[in-house]
């Protein structure tokens, strides 16, 4: 997959508090895009933020040339992002990272979203939808405010949801959803905070069943070379910008 | 436009990246053609295989980032086996940044690398600890620095340059120790100021020096060849825009053109007080 590096104009903002999602268009054509890939954004006007920031490809827009991103303020460098105006350029590099593994036609798959990391899961499950997949979801957070454009994901097949405080959904974590009693998968893929990932990724393995993960560490280039984005593998360390960021969970040492 | 380090080394233009920061050139072939540089310094490499720091491993600063990779590298022969014959034929010069945890290590290394062809020259690191010497790195003394160098260059017949760590008080007299005991050339981290002078000839001591740090634009390589580098390296800055080393090359051009001269080579050491 070629990448790019291109400026973007910012052409739609949408507010969710703590959240912004940003839809950006390239005066180019995009090259392919694999979901579960991201981009490098470079965070111009911070004086703190020195390195490109990595964010999930949220959405793709192949005949406008559009890529939206759905960033949470918390630090510099996403603050600055999220303050962006519309008509603003913002440069980035991509498509980087893996993406994650199709399924097969007639599979059943779960994807599972804590937070922010629901974020790459609207372009797969768009692309699942293309390829004749209907997935299920399964979307957590601590309150109602966190679940994102609810009403998309729903759209893009069955969505359960948890909240840690009730206010929507099952109260609780995603782990203690009630559909996992109800309903078996031949995949699982889950992107979000660690701890949640990691305990999905246990009931998963418990269950038998093969499961990807999306990972979110520190990253420098972006490309594979520098080594800095590490997590210890099977095989060692390996990058994760360029090797993951998503993995099969058998290959980690959680 | 080219730039003779001396020993084979000739360069196409001013511009490497710099070792740890570049890969194997591979991973930036979408946005450079590597024909546009004059070198790209491969990972730092070590003679047997290491793992490295466990993650995390950099910390941002509003100006850049510090690191502790540690190394993390298969080995000189797997480099030998596995990644040379995947960049032996990039129409750059490919250099090997070389590190060691011991003599043995480097003088073994550079004697399994001199026998790569496409390889025509070594960066060697000696800023990395000698376990044998209580975790010192051979850079920071003269005597060091000449032991290592010496038993390398008694074995590798190419470029040897030698790249010294700025954490030392005395870099102007490591790096000629470094000369004297056979290196072709020296890269200096930040270390302009730190060059020796010959005040009878009112010229630098040093004869070929590679210039590294904090140079992401032509005009911070134009200053660091002005103060007398002949090269550069090009390091951070690649992660923040991994087109920026054929944009320096291109801007250095366009400086020589502009202020009327007319080789590269000019430019070095024409500082004018
Ligand atoms: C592959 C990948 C995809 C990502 N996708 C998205 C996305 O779609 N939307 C989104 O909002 N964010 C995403 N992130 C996370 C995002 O990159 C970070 O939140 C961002 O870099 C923080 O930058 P900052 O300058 O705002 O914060 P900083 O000032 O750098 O950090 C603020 C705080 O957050 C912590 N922090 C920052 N980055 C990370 C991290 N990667 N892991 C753990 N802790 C961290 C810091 O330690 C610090 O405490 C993704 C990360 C990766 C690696
Ligand atoms: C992530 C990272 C890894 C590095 N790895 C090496 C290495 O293996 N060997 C080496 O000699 N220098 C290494 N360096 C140092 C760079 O080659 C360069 O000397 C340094 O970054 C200063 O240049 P800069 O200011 O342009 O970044 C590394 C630097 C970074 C940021
Ligand atoms: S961030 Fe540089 S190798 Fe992954």
């Amino acid at each position: 997959m070629t990448k790019q590096i291109a400026d973007f104009k910012l052409v739609e903002k949408r507010d969710f508090g703590r959240s912004v999602l940003l839809r950006l268009r390239s005066e180019q054509a995009l090259p392919d895009i694999a979901p579960g890939q991201f981009v490098q954004v470079r965070v111009d006007g911070s004086p703190s933020t020195y390195l490109r920031r990595p964010i999930s490809i949220h959405d793709v827009d192949f005949q406008q040339n559009k890529i939206t991103l759905l960033v949470q303020q918390v630090g510099e460098g996403t603050r600055h992002l999220a303050a962006a105006n519309l008509g603003d350029l913002i440069n980035m590099v991509f498509p980087l990272g893996n993406g994650f593994t199709l399924p097969e036609k007639g599979e059943n798959v779960l994807l599972v979203g804590g937070g922010i990391g629901i974020a790459p899961l609207f372009y797969f499950a768009k692309v699942l939808n293309d390829k004749g997949i209907k997935p299920t979801l399964l979307l957590g957070g601590k309150t109602e405010s966190d679940l994102l454009r609810l009403a998309d994901y729903q759209q893009l097949g069955e969505t359960f949801v948890t909240t840690e405080d009730g206010s929507i959904g099952e109260k609780g974590f995603v782990t203690m959803h009630s559909v996992w009693q109800k309903q078996s998968f031949d995949k699982i893929y889950v992107c979000g905070p660690k701890p949640m990932m990691k305990a999905v990724a246990k009931l998963a393995a418990e269950k038998g069943v093969w499961c990807e993960v999306s990972l979110e560490n520190l990253m420098a280039c972006g490309l594979g070379a520098c080594l800095c984005c590490v997590e210890d593998t099977e095989e060692g360390n390996v990058c994760v910008c360029k090797e993951g960021p998503v993995f099969n969970t058998r290959r980690l040492k959680w | 436009m080219t730039i003779d380090l001396g020993r084979g080394l000739v360069l196409r233009n001013p511009v490497m990246t710099a070792s740890g920061t570049f890969g194997y050139g591979e991973e930036y072939t979408d946005f450079v053609d590597l024909s546009q540089l004059g070198g790209i310094i491969v990972k730092g490499t070590t003679l047997n295989p290491r793992e490295g720091n466990p993650y995390p491993r950099m910390a941002e600063t509003p100006s850049g980032m510090l690191n502790c990779v540690g190394l993390q590298n298969k080995g000189v022969q797997y480099f030998i086996d596995t990644i040379y014959p995947r960049i032996k034929d990039f129409d750059t010069n490919v250099l090997l940044n070389l590190s060691g945890s011991t003599l043995e290590d480097y003088v073994k290394g550079a004697e399994m690398i001199d026998a790569l062809d496409k390889i025509p020259a070594i960066e060697l690191n000696v800023s990395c600890p000698n376990v044998k010497q209580g975790g010192m790195a051979f850079g920071v003394t003269c005597a060091g620095i000449s032991q290592v160098v010496s038993e390398v260059r008694k074995i590798y017949h190419k470029h040897l340059m030698v790249k010294l760590s700025p954490n030392v008080t005395n870099i102007a007299e490591i790096a000629l120790a470094a000369e004297a005991a056979g290196a072709d050339s020296v890269s200096l981290i930040n270390t302009l100021m730190g060059m020796a002078i010959d005040a009878e000839r009112r010229k630098p001591k040093l004869s070929v020096v590679t210039g590294v740090g904090g140079i992401s634009n032509a005009t911070d390589a134009v200053e660091f060849m002005l103060a007398g580098a002949s090269a550069i390296e090009i390091g951070t800055a690649n992660f923040i825009d991994p087109a920026v080393s054929a944009k320096v090359a291109w801007g250095i051009n366009e400086y020589c053109e502009r202020h009327g001269f007319e080789k590269v080579t000019d430019l070095i050491g024409a500082l004018e007080c």
